[in-house]
């Protein structure tokens, strides 16, 4: 079974896509590392190799979770399943 | 070809003069300022098995900057991968610091000045000491060593989000399993640990690691808010940081941390260039986080191999110290196959486990130590690059 998408952390609100080919509408599997548990969520953009996936509804201004770990804030909502990256997320450093 | 898999943790070194062990067993014909590296790359070029080592600095620094300066010259030339030194600079006097400095090592190493000789008298003396020196380290043989004698630095390059997933988690693997066996290591960084500065405070060992550490970060910080006309979105992450699926600094940090492991602390904090003296264990190091800055600070502190995972594929290397790069981005595997030592992008497709490729990563060190070429050395990538402070006077 493939595995489309890797979350570090149970606590995480994105995923990491790990797939070459994820179009909108593509209905993925993710493996959640901490506690080796499997997961499904339905991309709604195409999202790259490498780049992140809001695993759940994420509001403006709203803190980001990976590692279980603040990594910055959402700068626009961010729908279930869509890509979350410096068009809608920045860094609260600097 | 079939892969050889090395057979146990000891390797095949070059034991030096003050008992350090290096990897690999290069002449090197050292530069002190900018003005001597025409001198300094005839000679490597008239002397086949030399090497020069050119750079843009070394005149007109001024306090701590030149202190850091001498201190990467000396490292450099002290490094145990090095048999023998041959030290090129306009004038006498800091050329002969950079020798004694690499003296108090007992390697051989001797200094030309180029003032009233002129390039092509110089030239002609060194090339002949050059050769010299050259011949006698062709004869050293290579010793068994173990792994207590070994100095292993770490540092990632355009990362990506697989860096943090896999390749970065990989490192530290190795350095969990490698550090109670007495291996000395290595990671810096200091603007990279952005957002995760207090979970690196906690992996020090003692208060006065962790206080040192936050003295470092801050002043790092202080650094970049003076300088800074952008939140450095481009520069930290980079751009291709950035293509890779990196967003911010925050989220970097933590890929780049975990190179150190789950939990091997670290013992001390050293400034650029400083070599450790608190025995075998995991040290931080104040450094830049651009590649071969990095990478050139860790070789001048006496490190030997260096482990480097890469996401969108960074092909540096160092004159001196071997770097292996490793990378789980299978598109990076597959594209820039040539710059890649170790493919550990089977975690991304769970066909791998990260204590395999902990496993395979530590294999293919050794393998490095007993003398495998890197894909870096293959390619010829010797970037050394010393960092600056500030201005010259």
């Amino acid at each position: 079974m493939t595995t489309h998408f890797i979350v570090h952390d149970k606590k995480d609100t994105v995923g990491v896509i790990v797939v070459e080919d994820v179009k909108p509408e593509m209905n993925l599997t993710g493996w959640i590392m901490e506690t080796d548990e499997t997961i499904r969520l339905k991309a709604k953009d195409a999202i790259p190799l490498g780049h992140k996936i809001a695993l759940k509804d994420i509001a403006t201004g709203e803190t980001l979770l990976k590692y279980g770990y603040d990594i910055g804030k959402s700068v626009a909502a961010i729908g279930k399943g869509r890509h979350a990256h410096v068009h809608n997320v920045k860094t609260k450093r600097w | 070809m079939a892969r050889k898999s090395a057979k146990s943790l000891n390797f095949l070194g070059y034991r030096r003069e003050n008992g350090r062990v290096g990897i690999r067993n290069h002449v090197i014909v050292l530069p002190l300022d900018d003005l001597s590296n025409a001198a300094a790359e005839a000679v490597a070029n008239n002397i086949k098995g030399t090497m020069a080592l050119p750079h843009a600095y070394g005149r007109l620094q001024f306090g701590e900057d030149l202190e850091l300066h001498f201190r990467t010259l000396i490292g450099t030339g002290a490094n145990p991968n090095v048999a023998a030194v041959v030290v090129i600079g306009i004038e006498p006097g800091w050329t002969g610091r950079v020798v004694e400095g690499i003296k108090k090592t007992g390697k051989p190493v001797a200094g030309f000045a180029i003032e009233g000789n002129g390039d092509i008298m110089t030239i002609a003396k060194a090339s002949r000491q050059a050769k010299d020196f050259l011949h006698w380290a062709s004869e050293i043989q290579r010793t068994d060593c173990v792994m207590k004698e070994l100095f292993i630095s770490a540092k990632c390059g355009e990362s990506d989000t697989t860096s943090g997933l896999a390749s970065c988690p990989t490192v530290g693997n190795l350095i969990d399993k490698l550090d109670p066996l007495g291996a000395t290591t290595c990671f810096g960084e200091t603007s990279e640990i952005t957002g995760a500065e207090v979970v690196c405070a906690s992996r020090a060992a003692t208060k006065q690691a962790a206080d040192k550490f936050m003295r470092a970060f801050s002043d790092y910080q202080a650094m970049i808010d003076r300088y800074k006309t952008n939140d450095l979105s481009e520069s930290q992450p980079t751009k291709g940081n950035i293509a890779g699926g990196l967003t911010t600094i925050e989220e970097k940090a933590f890929g780049n941390l975990a190179k150190i492991g789950k939990k091997t602390k670290y013992i001390d904090v050293l400034k650029p260039a400083e070599a450790p003296k608190k025995g075998p264990g995991l040290y931080f190091m104040d450094t830049s986080s651009a590649a071969a800055e990095c990478v050139t600070l860790q070789a001048a502190a006496g490190f030997v191999v260096h482990l480097f995972p890469t996401g969108q594929g960074n092909v540096i290397g160092n004159p001196i110290e071997p770097v292996i790069k490793l990378t789980a981005n299978p598109k990076t595997a597959r594209e820039m196959s040539e710059h890649i030592d170790l493919d550990v992008s089977g975690i991304l497709r769970r066909q791998m486990t990260l204590d395999e490729a902990g496993d395979a990563l530590i294999d293919i060190m050794i393998r490095t130590c007993n003398g495998r070429l890197t894909c870096a050395e293959a390619l010829g990538h010797r970037e050394f690059v010393m960092t600056k402070l500030y201005p010259s006077a």
